[in-house]
């Protein structure tokens, strides 16, 4: 009876989905665009952009090398050389246009998706490997190039985003801090927390989602029952729908929000409306809950083809410049590949290495038993 | 320093810790204006402003997580989860997070966080006020675990804690909030050594916190009947200062645990498996618990009855001393 009676309300509230969060083809009216899907170039004059034709290439190449460093990474992991591979494809855009809107000063906080983001911070690309390979769970220094390890607990990335930001505050620096997210974590309370602290310390932090539509399985119907920018009126800052396949739009829109945060304005949330044209990982099967059709239609608005049309319409890039750019893709195939099959197994007192900064005396208990343990093998059979 | 209180010692520990180092921040529910609910950070707020007393929404994983964003940027919080009960919000960001910062970036950061917990029973409170979970954050690496029994230690330990590079789960007696005493002009042990609080012969009674002060009660009754107690203060439960311990054990012979959380599972479910490791030719009878009931923590109206008490530890004292 229960059971029924929740069965019928389920259905009788689905028609109330709005049709701007439908996994549909009609991008909705508030979606900030600066280039179709047929390369056209087309104005807003909220966000304002100008590009010289050496950055739109500059974009291009980007938008290539960081599609084939994660197709690389995809064959590598069916070839086994890793565990597993969360791919980025489809997302091209909405990545390296945020990425290349930071400075050099601002900080990003990713989750494990996030390698053309890595690569616009300039890091390199086999450090993204390392955990996906199971040598290291990160490895790099975040210091370096700003750029935070990757978080795979949903959403709590944001919270120290927010926290960095509201140290930056302290500091009276004019830095600004982006935190990457999905549309999955928007159900996280930690992201909501982070939406809390960030509005009432007026924290300089931009909130980044890409909404890919599908959490693993899950369509962002069953997130939210309303377009997912608009959620940051409730904290009380704005929030804008970007075309996360359109790097353009995506760099605009993410230049204003840092300026802005940097100017004490506080956070944005930023909705990258874009798709995950391929599987949440590569354990997952997306043939099990989406449609063939939905993907088709989605690769008609291809960032990169996209770009590449532009390039052509307005006569900025030559075949030239394409095949150079198709050619260091392949060299960076290579390295990435040989780079991988190359990369050494950890020592495996890596276990006790670094768990505390300061010695602590049960981890050196355990690794001198472990060491002892594994000497008593040397020279056996 | 004349005598202070537990709460009070804690409170000019923390006062140190903001005039020493201006990177270091107090953060949490209630502890500007007001001084927190125990009043531990009385007036700090009026002397450091609100922008290093800190004053957060009501939001346990919200204030842990941007506390490791903030010590990203270079900073030494130190925040207050208001009770032991509220930390559980939380306990994502500390396990998943705080715990593992360090080692995930193979040692380029670190995660300088002091999280202080009032815990433990005995005060007559309502549901998730009296909780004693030291043993769900001493089981994981990455965290440093102790709990001072009196204001002494308080002051000193919470010192040692900010200082630390590490995350510190800072846990609060609270029952011993009011216990006077002098501080010392200068910390005598380092964070993570254990102490022999009464030198005995016959037994050893390991204790941390709260029950410190029952197992000194229970060593001084046991003396009328002739029973010559030792008590050690385990001070910290991660790491664990085994030799002190285990020389104490080696000594007596016999050893008790003594803590308010459940026995099942509990810190004393390792005490008694390693000391029986490291000391089992010298012991005369089984390493015994006494703790707390596999039970919620109960209403307040029988909580005497859920608690360690005087009584109950000398019963065991009793069964060991009889093998």
């Amino acid at each position: 009876m229960t059971v029924k009676s929740t069965s019928r309300a389920r259905k009788k509230a689905a028609p109330g989905v709005p049709d701007s969060l439908r996994t549909g083809q009609d991008a909705p009216a508030e979606l900030v665009q600066l280039l179709t899907p047929e390369g056209e170039r087309v104005e807003n004059p909220e966000f304002p952009l100008t590009v010289t034709p050496e950055e739109l290439r500059a974009l291009y190449r980007d938008l290539v090398l960081v599609r084939r460093f994660d197709g690389e990474a995809t064959a590598l992991q069916r070839q086994g050389e890793l565990g597993l591979w969360a791919s980025l494809l489809g997302q091209e855009a909405a990545q390296v246009g945020s990425g290349r809107a930071m400075r050099e000063n601002d900080y990003a906080f990713p989750t494990y998706r996030e390698h053309g983001v890595a690569w616009c911070r300039g890091v390199d690309p086999l450090n993204l490997l390392g955990m996906f390979r199971g040598v290291n769970h990160g490895g790099w220094d975040p210091n370096e190039k700003n750029f935070h390890l990757y978080t795979i607990v949903i959403g709590s990335q944001t919270l120290h985003a927010t926290g960095y930001a509201m140290g930056i505050t302290k500091d009276g620096a004019e830095d600004a801090v982006i935190a990457y997210f999905g549309d999955g974590a928007s159900s996280q309370g930690d992201v909501n927390e982070a939406f809390t602290f960030a509005s009432v310390y007026n924290a300089p932090v931009v909130f980044f989602c890409q909404n890919n539509q599908w959490a693993i399985s899950e369509p962002t119907t069953t997130q939210t029952r309303i377009p997912l920018y608009r959620r940051a009126a409730g904290f009380g800052f704005p929030g804008v729908r970007v075309d996360g396949n359109d790097v353009l739009a995506c760099l605009a829109v993410t230049r204003w929000a840092l300026d802005r945060a940097r100017s004490g304005s506080g956070p944005v949330l930023i909705e990258a409306f874009t798709y995950r044209m391929g599987a949440h990982t590569t354990s997952d099967d997306p043939t099990r809950y989406r449609s063939s059709e939905e993907t088709e239609a989605w690769k008609a608005k291809d960032p990169i083809s996209r770009l590449r049309a532009h390039l052509e319409r307005e006569g900025l890039a030559d075949e030239e410049f394409f095949a150079a750019v198709d050619a260091e893709s392949e060299a960076l195939g290579l390295r990435v590949r040989e780079g991988v099959r190359s990369m050494p197994d950890p020592d495996p007192t890596l276990i006790f290495d670094h768990v505390y900064a300061e010695p602590h005396a049960l981890v050196a208990e355990e690794r001198a038993e472990y060491v002892a343990y594994a000497q008593s093998f040397e020279g056996g059979e | 320093m004349s005598k202070l209180s537990m709460s009070k010692a804690i409170n000019e520990g923390l006062r140190s810790c903001l005039e020493a180092d201006p990177k270091t921040l107090v953060m949490g529910e209630d502890v500007g204006k007001l001084g927190g609910v125990f009043r531990v950070t009385d007036g700090l707020q009026k002397d450091f402003g609100e922008d290093r007393v800190i004053d957060t929404p009501l939001a346990e994983s919200g204030i842990v997580g941007t506390a490791i964003g903030l010590a990203l940027r270079g900073y030494r919080p130190v925040v207050e989860i208001q009770f032991d009960g509220f930390v559980y919000p939380a306990f994502d960001q500390i396990v998943t997070q705080l715990a593992k910062m360090h080692a995930r970036a193979l040692g380029h950061v670190k995660m300088p966080v002091t999280i202080r917990i009032p815990y433990a029973g005995g005060i007559g409170a309502v549901e998730h006020h009296s909780e004693s979970h030291e043993a769900y954050f001493a089981h994981t690496a990455g965290l440093r675990v102790v709990t001072p029994s009196n204001p002494d230690d308080a002051y000193w330990m919470l010192r040692q804690s900010v200082e630390s590079d590490d995350p510190v789960i800072f846990l609060e007696p609270k029952a011993r909030y009011w216990d006077k005493a002098e501080i010392s002009a200068a910390p005598a042990l380092d964070l993570h050594a254990a102490k022999v609080v009464r030198p005995g012969t016959d037994l050893t009674l390991l204790a941390y916190g709260p029950t410190v002060k029952t197992c000194l009660e229970a060593a001084a009754a046991a003396e009328q009947d002739g029973h010559r107690l030792e008590v050690v203060d385990l001070r910290s439960l991660s790491p664990i200062d085994f030799p002190t311990l285990a020389a104490s054990i080696k000594r007596t012979g016999r050893a008790v645990v003594v803590h308010e959380a459940p026995v099942f599972m509990g810190m004393g479910a390792e005490l008694a498996a390693r000391l029986t490791e490291q000391c089992f030719y010298h012991l005369e009878a089984p390493v015994l618990r006494v703790g707390g009931y596999y039970a919620p923590y109960p209403p307040s109206r029988v909580e005497e009855q859920f608690l360690p008490d005087l009584d109950r530890v000398l019963d065991a004292v009793d069964r060991a001393l009889a093998f």
